[in-house]
C-alpha cells in the first residue's frame, strides 16, 4: 500500500555474540540477525564486563557499520582531490613515500599514531614503525596512560590499575565521571545500581553538577583544578588524626615525614578551604567518612578517562590510597600485572633501518601533544611521514586546530581509519580499515577495572566495502617495501599472524571468544609509596591564561551521549538535548547568577574567548554549575560533510582549549582555559 | 469492580527506578532501534523529534549548590483512563479506531495503516507521548539493511508511539504455543529498554501477577485503579486519572513531587492523604 516505505525482509533470528570496541570498556555484545543480516545489537548477558547492559554508543554500532562517511576504497589525494584507487595502487604509492624517506637516511623522520599500543594490531604498527627504522611511535593520552606513569614514577612499578569498586563501601571521586562514560561505562553503570543494594557510598568532588554528582550521596563542589590540594588536605587530616593505616606506611620513611609535615602545614583544613572553597568542616568530615568507612578507596580521571590529568592530582589521589592502606586489597585499588601472552619473532633491521632507529626520539615522552608541538615549532616539520590508526588528532587532541596546521605540515600522511574524520581528510593516502563488525581482532581490556580479558571481535556480516583489515593493510603495505621490512613479517595474512602471536592463549581465546584470567594476577612485589614527588609545588597545572583578560573559567565536561574522536552516531546525537546542541549551535552551561551579571539570558548569542581561540555558542543558564565557571560539551564539532547527521554540529571544544604538559609525565593535563564571553 | 471485568487478563506495566536511572540514554537508542524509529539531520526541534522513550531532566529549582537533578524516562503510559475501564485519553478520541485498549495486556496499540493523521490522539494524551511523522521516513545509503521486519517502518502521515515491544510479546507467545505451553514467562517478555538499560532501573512485567517485580514493586491497589502503594513510587499526573501503566520510584520528595503539578500546600494534603490510605 505504501511502496515508498521499505518492507524489511523477514526470516530466521540468529544471535551471534563479539566484543564492541567503540571504547575501552569492550562490553559483550550479541547481534540479532535476520537471514544473516544485522538487525539489532543488545548486550550479552553473563559477560563479566557488562552482564547483559549497554550503552547507547553500542547500540548504534550498526549505524557505524553504515555510515555515510565510511572510506569505500584506499584513496589518494593529488592537488587536494581525492580519488579512489585499487589497492595496489595506494600501497605502491604509500610504500614508495616511506621507501624515499628512507633512502634519504632519514627513516627516523617516520611517525606512527595509534590509540594504544595493547593487542596485535597496535603491535604491527608499532613492529612497522620500528622495522622501517623509527622510534617515533606514539599513543594517544588516556586517564590508564596517566595512571601508570603515576604509579611508575612514585612507587617505580610497571602496573595496570585496577578499581574494585563493587567490593568498596566509599568511592571518594576526584572529578571522575563515574557514571559519564569513565572507564569502562556499562561496568561502572552496574556499579552505580549496586550502590542502592550493597550501601556503596559516593561522594563527588567536582565544581558542576554532572549526572555523577547528581547520582552521589555527597557533592563536594571544590573550585576547578584544587582537586589535588583537596586530597593533600583530606591526607593531612588522616595523618594529624593518626587515622591511616600504620602497616602501609612507614612512620620512619624520610619522605612520608616530609610529606606527612606538609600536607599538615601547607594543606591545612583552614588554608585548603581558601584555596578549594569548601569549609573546614566540610574537609574533616570528608577526612573522618574516608577513614571510617571499611573499604574506602579514591579514584581520579576526569570526566570519561579519555584524555590523561596531572601527575600532582593522580599521585595525592594514590597517597590517600596508601593512607587508607587498600592498595591490591578487597575493594581497593589494584595494581594488576596483565601478561599480554603474545609471542613476536625476532625482527631483521637493515642499514637504513639500524641507523634511523639509533636516533634520538623526537619528543622525549610518548604524547602525540609534545609531537605535534614539535612540528608546529619547527620551519620544516621533522616528521616527515605519519601514520594514523585508531586516533584523530586533529579532532581529539586540544587545540585541535593548532595540531591540524602541524598535520598540514607533514609532508606525507596515511591514515588507516574507516570514516573520513578530521584528521583523515588531511591524509595523502587512506588505506581503510573493516570497522569493527567486520573484523576478527584480539582486543585487551584497558579500562580501570578490577578485571583481565583478552577477546576476540569476530566478523558479524561481510565487509562492506573494498576495505581490509588494518592488519592485513600493515602486512601488505610491508610487502611492498620489500627486503627486510617484508621478511620481518612472515605472515600469509593477519588472521595467521594472530594465530601465530597469540599461540599461548589460542586455543582458548578461538574456541571461547575470550580468555579471562581470574583471579587477576596483581603486581606481587609493591615498594612503599615515595611521596617525595608531592613535596613541590612545581606540577600545580593551573589554567592557561590571565584572570584580568578572562574572568571566567572554561571547562570541557564530557557528556555520556555524545563521544569523542569517533563521532557519535546519528541515534546518539538525536538524544542529545537541545540544551546542548541546537540546529549547528553549542550551548555553553553558566550559573544563572553570573548570566545575570554579565545581563544575559537563557538562549542569548555569545561569543566566547579563550586564549586559544573563539566561537559563537549560545547560553544555557544552569543552577549546578560554579559561578565563574563555563562548561561545555565534548564531542561536537564534528567535520564529517558526508554524514550530515552527525557532522557540522557545534562546536569542537578542544579547539578552545590548549594543553598543558604536566611537569612530571609529559602528557597533557589541561584541565581547562581562562575564557571571556561577549553577547553577539 | 473493575478488575473483576478484567478476569485473568494481564496488565503489563513498568516501574522505573528515577534513584538508578543516570540519564544514559540506552533506554531511548534500544528503543530506536528496536522498532526502526528513524532520525533527520537534525534532530535537535525536539516537537518533531520521534522518540517513543525520552529522558527528561528534571531540577529541583535550588540554586547553587544546593541544585539536584534527577532523569525521568518517559515511554507511552498505556493509560486504563478512568476507572481503569480501558477508556485512554488517545483511544476514546481517535476516529480511526487505529489506536485501541486491549484488555488481555492492558496495552494501547497504534494501527498505522488505519491511522489518518488527524491527530487527535496527540492532543489528548497529556504525556507527549505520540509523535507525528511530518515526512517519509529517509536512511541514508545502505542503512535500510538493519531495519527489522518485526516493527513496520511508518509512512508520512501517521501517529506513532511506544508499544511497549508487542512484537517482543507476540514471539513469546509463538514460543510458548509452539512449546506446548499457556504461559509466557516474566523473562521472556521485556521491553528492548528494560533489557538494555545499563542501571537495571526499569522493571517490566505484569502488574496483576503477584510473583512479578513489579507488583512487588509497587503493590498496586486494586481498589484505586492500580494506585501504588509503596509510598516511594507514584505515577504522572495521578490526579488526571488517566491510570498509567508505568509508575516511578524515588525515595527523594521532590521528585515524586515533581510527578503532578501542585499548587502551594497541595503538594502536603496530598502526601497526607497518600499516607493515610497506605495505613
Amino acid at each position: 500500500n505504501w511502496p515508498w516505505t521499505p518492507v524489511p525482509p523477514d526470516g530466521e533470528v540468529t544471535f551471534e555474540d563479539t566484543v564492541c570496541t567503540l571504547c575501552s570498556g569492550n562490553c559483550g555484545i550479541s547481534v540479532r540477525k535476520i537471514n544473516g543480516r544485522p538487525v539489532k545489537i543488545e548486550g550479552t548477558t553473563g559477560h563479566p564486563v557488562n552482564d547483559g547492559g549497554v550503552c547507547l554508543h553500542g547500540i548504534s554500532a550498526l549505524q557505524y557499520l553504515y555510515d555515510p562517511s565510511r572510506v569505500k576504497s584506499p584513496m589518494i589525494k593529488t592537488d587536494d582531490t581525492w580519488k579512489e584507487v585499487s589497492w595496489e595502487k595506494a600501497l605502491a604509492h604509500a610504500a614508495e613515500a616511506l621507501g624515499n624517506i628512507r633512502k634519504a637516511d632519514n627513516a627516523n623522520a617516520i611517525a606512527c599514531i595509534t590509540d594504544n599500543d595493547k593487542g596485535t594490531v597496535s603491535g604491527l604498527f608499532k613492529r612497522l614503525t620500528t622495522v622501517l627504522g623509527s622510534n617515533n611511535y606514539y599513543t594517544m593520552d588516556t586517564m590508564e596512560k596517566a595512571w601508570a606513569t603515576t604509579i611508575d614514577a612514585v612507587n617505580g612499578v610497571k602496573a595496570h590499575v585496577g578499581f574494585d569498586l563493587k567490593n568498596s563501601d566509599l568511592i571518594l571521586s576526584f572529578g571522575s565521571g563515574f557514571i559519564e562514560g569513565w572507564g569502562a561505562p556499562v561496568y561502572n553503570f552496574q556499579v552505580n545500581a549496586r550502590r542502592k543494594t550493597h550501601g556503596i557510598k559516593l561522594i563527588q568532588v567536582e565544581p558542576r553538577l554532572s549526572n555523577t554528582a547528581a547520582a552521589a550521596d555527597k557533592w563536594v563542589p571544590a573550585k576547578p583544578g584544587t582537586e589535588a590540594d583537596l586530597a593533600l588536605a583530606i591526607c593531612g587530616v588522616l595523618i594529624t588524626k593518626g587515622l591511616y593505616n600504620k602497616k602501609a606506611i612507614q612512620a620512619d620513611d624520610p619522605s612520608f615525614k616530609a610529606f606527612a609535615k606538609m600536607a599538615q602545614e601547607k594543606y591545612s583544613p583552614a588554608r585548603t578551604a581558601r584555596t578549594t572553597g569548601i569549609d573546614v568542616a566540610s574537609i574533616q568530615n570528608l577526612a573522618m567518612a574516608f577513614a571510617d568507612a571499611e573499604k574506602p578507596v579514591a579514584i581520579a580521571g576526569r570526566g570519561k578517562g579519555d584524555s590523561a590529568g596531572s601527575t600532582r592530582e593522580f599521585a595525592a589521589v594514590y597517597a590517600l590510597n596508601c593512607l587508607a592502606g587498600n592498595i591490591n586489597a578487597p575493594g581497593g585499588f589494584w595494581l594488576m600485572d596483565k601478561d599480554p601472552a603474545e609471542v613476536w619473532p625476532s625482527i631483521e633491521m637493515d642499514a637504513m633501518a639500524t641507523q634511523g632507529f639509533a636516533r634520538a626520539k623526537f619528543v622525549e615522552t610518548d604524547t602525540v601533544d609534545s609531537l605535534m608541538a614539535k612540528v608546529t615549532a619547527s620551519a620544516k616539520s621533522p616528521v616527515e611521514a605519519l601514520l594514523v590508526y585508531n586516533a584523530n588528532p586533529c579532532y581529539s587532541l586540544k587545540n585541535a586546530k593548532a595540531v591540524t596546521e602541524a598535520v598540514k605540515k607533514i609532508p606525507f600522511v596515511i591514515s588507516f581509519s574507516s570514516y573520513m574524520d578530521e584528521t583523515t581528510q588531511l591524509a595523502d593516502v587512506v588505506l581503510p580499515s573493516h570497522m569493527f563488525l567486520e573484523r576478527r581482532e584480539d582486543v585487551s581490556l584497558t579500562g580501570p577495572v578490577p578485571l583481565d580479558i583478552t577477546a576476540l571481535t569476530r566478523p558479524m556480516v561481510s565487509p562492506l566495502f573494498d576495505t581490509r583489515h588494518p592488519g592485513d593493510s600493515v602486512l601488505s603495505l610491508a610487502a611492498a617495501m620489500e627486503g627486510s621490512v617484508a621478511a620481518s613479517f612472515p605472515w600469509e595474512s593477519y588472521d595467521a599472524c594472530l594465530e601465530a602471536v597469540k599461540a599461548p592463549v589460542w586455543k582458548a581465546l578461538s574456541e571461547k571468544g575470550s580468555v579471562v584470567k581470574e583471579p587477576v594476577s596483581l603486581v606481587k612485589k609493591i615498594e612503599r609509596m615515595d611521596f617525595s614527588l608531592l613535596l613541590n609545588d612545581t606540577a600545580v597545572v593551573a589554567a592557561e591564561g590571565d584572570e584580568a583578560t578572562y574572568p571566567l573559567v572554561l571547562m570541557p565536561v564530557d557528556n555520556i551521549r555524545l563521544t569523542g574522536e569517533i563521532a557519535a552516531s546519528p541515534f546518539a546525537v538525536k538524544t542529545v538535548s537541545d540544551k546542548v546542541l541546537k540546529g549547528t549551535d553549542s550551548f555553553i552551561e553558566i550559573n544563572p547568577e553570573t548570566a545575570d551579571q554579565l545581563r544575559l539570558s537563557q538562549g542569548d548569542e555569545v561569543t566566547l574567548t579563550t586564549p586559544v581561540g573563539s566561537a559563537i555558542v549560545k547560553v544555557n543558564l544552569f543552577d549546578g554549575i560554579m559561578p565563574g565557571v563555563l562548561a561545555m560539551a565534548h564531542g561536537l564539532g564534528h567535520t564529517m560533510a558526508e554524514n550530515p547527521y552527525v557532522g557540522g554540529k557545534g562546536v569542537n571544544v578542544n579547539a578552545l582549549v590548549g594543553p598543558v604538559m604536566d611537569a612530571i609525565s609529559g602528557l597533557d593535563a589541561a584541565w581547562g582555559i581562562r575564557a571571556k564571553i561577549s553577547r553577539v | 469492580m473493575t478488575q473483576q471485568n478484567h478476569g485473568n487478563a494481564h496488565k503489563f506495566g513498568m516501574v522505573i527506578d528515577l534513584d538508578k536511572c543516570t540519564g544514559c540514554g540506552s533506554c531511548m537508542v534500544a528503543c530506536m532501534s528496536e522498532n526502526n524509529v528513524p532520525f533527520k539531520e537534525d534532530e535537535s526541534n525536539k516537537k518533531d523529534s520521534i522518540t517513543w522513550m525520552r529522558v527528561y531532566k528534571l531540577t529541583n529549582g535550588k540554586s547553587f549548590p544546593d541544585t539536584d537533578v534527577c532523569y525521568l524516562p518517559r515511554p507511552c503510559m498505556h493509560c486504563g483512563g478512568k476507572g481503569d475501564h480501558g477508556h485512554s485519553p488517545c483511544v476514546s478520541v481517535c476516529p480511526a479506531t487505529a489506536t485501541d485498549y486491549d484488555y488481555g495486556t492492558g496495552i494501547v496499540s497504534q494501527i498505522y495503516t488505519r491511522c489518518f493523521g488527524c491527530r487527535y490522539c496527540m492532543g489528548a494524551c497529556p504525556y507527549h507521548a505520540r509523535f507525528f511523522n511530518w515526512w517519509d521516513p529517509k536512511w541514508p545509503e545502505g542503512m535500510e539493511e538493519y531495519l527489522s521486519p518485526d516493527v513496520s517502518p511508518r509512512m508520512r502521515g501517521v501517529v506513532e508511539k511506544c508499544s511497549f515491544c508487542f512484537h517482543r510479546y507476540q514471539a513469546a507467545k509463538d514460543k510458548a504455543y509452539l512449546e506446548e505451553r499457556d504461559t509466557v514467562a516474566e523473562e521472556e517478555y521485556q521491553t528492548a529498554c528494560t533489557q538494555a538499560c545499563p542501571s537495571g532501573a526499569i522493571t517490566f512485567g505484569d502488574l496483576n501477577n503477584p510473583d512479578h517485580a513489579v507488583h512487588q514493586l509497587v503493590n498496586p491497589d486494586p481498589h484505586h485503579c492500580g494506585r501504588p502503594r509503596n509510598p516511594k513510587a507514584f505515577r504522572l499526573l495521578e490526579r488526571l486519572e488517566t491510570n498509567p501503566k508505568v509508575y516511578y520510584i524515588s525515595e527523594r520528595e521532590w521528585v515524586r513531587k515533581a510527578g503532578d503539578n501542585y499548587l502551594d500546600g497541595e503538594w502536603e494534603k496530598a502526601k497526607m492523604k497518600k499516607t493515610k490510605g497506605h495505613e
